[in-house]
Parts: C-alpha cells; sequence; structure tokens
C-alpha cells in the first residue's frame, strides 16, 4: 500500500502540511474560513526543537498496536492496509494515544481521537500534506 | 481438518479466532458463548448508561464476523475439560471434541460474604451488558445509589450514572479511589472530578453488614439506597482448567505462548496469568489489550505457529468527564517529577529503563513512553532530558527515525 513517509532533512519546519491537513479535513470549501481566527486539528504534526524538525503522521503499521488495543471497535485496519477510526463508535478514551509508539494519535476536536487517514475519507482523495509540501519533504508512495 | 474449541465469546476470543484464521483458513471452529450475544465492547458498558453509545456502536466486530470466519458459535456454557479424551462437557451435557482448545473464560465480580447482603434485593455487578442493561432499567432520578469499591469498574459506574440518579455515593476500604493504579495525590485530583459532578465518597471504610436497603458502616455510618453496586473486584475465571488438573494460581498459568500446562490447551484474557514484562514475573494483567493480544497468539500456536507475546505490561487509560489518567508499568524506581500544569506528570526510571509513568491531564504522546517500557529501551540511548517534557521522536536518534517515517513499520 501506499503511505505517507517524511525526509526530515528536507523539512523545513514551515508547518504547511498542518494547515493542508486541517483545510482537507474540515469538510470546508474555503480555506479561511477553515482555518483563520480557529484553533486547528491536524492529523499530521510538525515537531520542532530547533535542531530536528519532521512531520509526524500515522505509520499504518503493518501490525497496529492501536486497532489491536482499541476498546471500542473504532480502529480498524481495512482492507487496502490504512488504519481508519469510526468516529461514531470512538467514545474517547484514549488508549490508542496510550499506546501508539509515535505519537501519532491525538485527542480530536470532538471528544473522538483523530488520526491521519490518508486522506481517503475525505474530499481530497489523497494526502493533502503531501500535496502541499513545498520541498516534497513528505510524499505519498510504496516502499 | 482441525478442530478449534474457544471457551468464551470476549475479545480474547475473537483475537484467538483472527489468530487461527491468520494460519488455518480451513479448520472448523467452535466458540462457546456463555452470554448470550455476540462480542461486544464490555469497557463501554459505562458509557452507553452515559447515553455516549449504543448496543448497535458497542458492537466490537461486524454482525458477520463470526460467518466471514467460518465459526459456529453455541451460545452455552462449558461444565469441563477432559484433557485425556479432549473433549469439553457443555452443561447440557453435550460433549465437543477439540484438537486444540482456548480457554478465554475472562472473570467473574468478586462478592465478600456481606452479613445480610441476601435481605438486598436491588443489587447489581458491573461487568456485563446484562448488568448495564439492568442497571439502566432501574436507576431513576429518585434513586440514591450505593457502589462498594473505588476502583476502575465502581468509578466508570459512578461516573455512567451521574445526572441519573438522585445521589451516587462510593464506598471503598482503601484510603484512595483507584488504589490499584494511582498514589495518594493523583487519585485526589481523578476523585475531585468526580466530586465536581456530584459524587460522594466514603473511603477508609467499609460495609459491615447490609439491611434490605441500609449499609451499616465499620465507621459506625449508616448509608441508606434504593441500589447497590458491587465492585469490589474480579477473580479470573479458571475453575474449567483447575478442575482438569491444570496448573492455576489466582488465574490459569500460561507460559509466552500462552500454553496451559495441559497439552493442547490454551487460556488467554482475563482468566489467564502470564509474563509482565515491566516486572518479570506472572500475574493476571486484565485489560482489554492484552486480552486481545493473548488470544491472537494463542490462536496462532494452535493452528500450528510460533508465536511469542512477551510484551504485556500493566497500563490503563481511564478518564472521568474529561481528565484522562494515563499510566503505565511500574511505579518503582527514580521518580522524575515534570512541571504539568494543573494536571500530573511522573515518570519512574529503575536499572537504566524507563518503568512506568503516571500522566493525568496531557495525554499526548504517552505511547511513546508505553514503548519504552515495552520495549526496554535504555534511558541513556535517548535524549531523556526532551523526552521528560516531550515524549516525541526528536528524543530518539535520527537513525530511529529515519526508519520510522522513512520505511514500513
Amino acid at each position: 500500500m501506499k503511505r505517507v513517509f517524511v525526509n526530515e532533512e528536507w523539512c523545513l519546519g514551515c508547518h504547511l502540511c498542518e494547515y493542508y491537513c486541517a483545510f482537507a479535513n474540515s469538510g470546508l470549501a474555503d480555506m479561511a474560513r477553515a482555518l483563520k481566527d480557529r484553533d486547528i486539528f491536524p492529523r499530521i504534526r510538525v515537531e520542532d526543537t530547533g535542531k530536528v524538525t519532521y512531520a509526524l503522521s500515522c505509520r499504518h503499521c503493518t501490525d497496529p498496536l492501536c486497532v489491536k488495543s482499541c476498546i471500542s471497535g473504532a480502529l480498524t485496519k481495512v482492507p487496502t492496509g490504512a488504519v481508519c477510526i469510526d468516529k461514531d463508535k470512538c467514545v474517547g478514551c484514549y488508549t490508542c494515544i496510550l499506546v501508539c509508539p509515535y505519537g501519532a494519535v491525538t485527542a480530536g476536536e470532538h471528544g473522538a481521537v483523530q488520526k491521519c487517514e490518508l486522506c481517503l475519507e475525505n474530499a481530497c482523495g489523497s494526502p493533502a500534506c503531501v500535496r502541499g509540501c513545498p520541498n516534497r519533504a513528505i510524499v505519498y508512495e510504496e516502499r | 481438518m482441525k478442530q478449534y474449541v474457544i471457551i468464551g465469546g470476549g475479545v480474547a476470543s475473537v483475537g484467538c479466532i483472527e489468530g487461527i484464521r491468520s494460519v488455518d483458513k480451513e479448520g472448523r471452529i467452535v466458540v462457546l458463548s456463555g452470554e448470550g450475544r455476540p462480542v461486544y465492547c464490555r469497557p463501554l458498558i459505562s458509557y452507553f448508561l452515559q447515553g455516549k453509545t449504543d448496543p448497535e456502536k458497542m458492537k466490537y466486530r461486524p454482525d458477520e464476523f463470526y460467518a466471514e470466519n467460518n465459526c459456529e458459535v453455541v451460545y452455552e456454557k462449558a461444565a469441563a475439560i477432559d484433557p485425556a479424551r479432549k473433549t469439553v462437557t457443555l452443561e447440557s451435557g453435550e460433549s465437543i471434541p477439540y484438537d486444540s482448545l482456548c480457554v478465554a473464560t475472562g472473570s467473574s465480580p468478586f462478592v465478600p460474604a456481606f452479613e445480610g447482603l441476601d435481605t438486598v434485593e436491588n443489587k447489581y455487578g458491573f461487568m456485563t451488558m446484562d448488568d448495564a442493561l439492568a442497571l439502566d432499567g432501574a436507576v431513576g432520578p429518585d434513586s440514591d445509589v450505593l457502589i462498594v469499591g473505588a476502583g476502575l469498574i465502581g468509578l466508570k459506574c459512578a461516573e455512567g450514572l451521574c445526572g441519573r440518579a438522585k445521589s451516587i455515593t462510593v464506598c471503598d476500604i482503601a484510603p484512595r479511589v483507584l488504589s490499584s493504579i494511582l498514589d495518594g495525590d493523583c487519585a485526589a485530583l481523578m476523585q475531585k472530578s468526580l466530586e465536581d459532578h456530584g459524587v460522594r465518597f466514603e473511603l477508609s471504610d467499609s460495609a459491615e453488614r447490609f439491611n434490605i436497603n441500609t449499609a451499616y458502616m465499620k465507621s459506625g455510618k449508616v448509608l441508606r439506597f434504593d441500589i447497590l453496586v458491587l465492585a469490589v473486584g474480579v477473580r479470573p475465571n479458571d475453575s474449567l482448567v483447575g478442575e482438569a488438573g491444570g496448573v492455576c494460581d489466582r488465574g490459569i498459568r500460561v507460559d509466552t505462548h500462552m500454553r496451559t500446562s495441559l497439552e493442547d490447551v490454551y487460556a488467554a484474557g482475563d482468566c489467564a496469568r502470564g509474563y509482565d514484562a515491566s516486572t518479570g514475573e506472572d500475574r493476571v494483567l486484565a485489560i482489554l489489550p492484552n486480552a486481545v493480544m493473548q488470544g491472537r497468539c494463542a490462536g496462532i500456536n494452535m493452528a500450528g505457529g510460533d508465536e511469542v507475546f512477551d510484551k504485556a505490561i500493566p497500563m490503563n487509560a481511564i478518564g472521568f468527564f474529561g481528565l484522562h489518567a494515563l499510566t503505565a508499568g511500574s511505579y518503582a524506581g527514580e521518580l522524575h517529577e515534570v512541571p504539568a500544569g494543573e494536571g500530573v506528570k511522573r515518570l519512574y526510571v529503575n536499572g537504566g529503563l524507563l518503568s512506568g509513568f503516571i500522566l493525568i491531564g496531557d495525554a499526548a504522546g504517552a505511547g511513546v513512553y508505553t514503548a519504552m517500557i515495552r520495549e526496554k529501551t535504555p534511558v541513556d540511548s535517548v535524549d531523556f532530558g526532551l523526552l521528560r517534557t516531550s515524549p516525541s521522536m526528536a528524543a530518539f536518534s535520527a537513525q530511529y527515525r529515519r526508519k520510522t517515517l522513512g520505511e514500513v513499520v
């Protein structure tokens, strides 16, 4: 399956991926309405220590601990290999946050947790973070 | 064709089915379920009381799960295992042969012999969907509820009933709530989150006797109630294996392949006593993730694979009204107290390894710590100064990041 991969040497730490992600998952057509003056909840996050900067999102693990640990059956590995979340089933218990070794599952805006679903569940169709990355530090490919 | 029998219909059973089917697509699987309903998310029963989920959403697997995995489900309890003849006898007397057996019988509420408990009509446990449905039907705006036990089950029950009863009181012989996972001031924070929503506590106190709808406490206090919930603790359902001659010690003893001492008999989930990677000792780790992973390991091995599960650790995510407490491992060794606003962040380092943590409030990145405990990552192999404040990949080597962010993991 195609996954999102990150090359930290090329990451500028510009945070554009976060904005593209939040916009793609907002369900809105207007970027300003989706992002301006609002707390945004991107599923990809730039971690920046001053020395190191890289973007982090769900690794769509081959054997995902979050799926095996989910107490509500909300997290599943779909046949394509992507790890997806059913927000209606999620009760926001945070067990997935407790087990994800990468910190890639985060608290969402409305109680349920959130994570990268490769933009397969929204109107974008392929990862918005990848399309918006100005330096191709984030790519979507088979490895 | 091999015949697999699984005693139990919970999540360990599901893990076992999926484990078997990852190796053997053909063999016959018979699931014995004593609960009369397909697998559901047991830890969600408190959310059901709160109205945050419903029986449809609580399904752990889709309706087609058993059919798609070619399982025959028998809604009946097992009465005995005969390891010599390799059969399981049902309560009806029917005998089912097995080539390989998994015992995933879970646990049952432990009810102390309180004097006069038999005079209490409206008493409930809080383990199963049936318990939740019964409580859901019994509670009303005029109900005074008394919950015995301030552990995970009792407190989630209290949260679930908040706003649905006239009063909710929780008592426990321990001096603090959640005494199995939290220390004093952490427990106090979680207690307050419930008190702020009207739950009352009677700690360091226990019922001496009951009479119809009154609890007479050791302290001399008298608590009147309409509904009594017993959430004192649970015990592993290990008697089937014990009576068949298998080694049990408050839980069915299993090795890291989930094998019991009986040939071709495996065990998984809350009934099993297995290896705890955080202490190196054997214990019952009655948490859902462990049940699923043990079940899967058992299933793979039952089908002829060679799977080891030696990474179980105690861990819990519990929250009340939006205040979350995430804990893992053991609280042994040197304490690193990290400022965390109004919350708590405690990391424990023992023998050069992260042994455990308590996070209250900010849960972000907790899994980075959990992974260090599970994988026994030496503290000196990471930037621990950075990791203390921010659990992130940045504290690890560039090589580790290249692997995790640039390769399939």
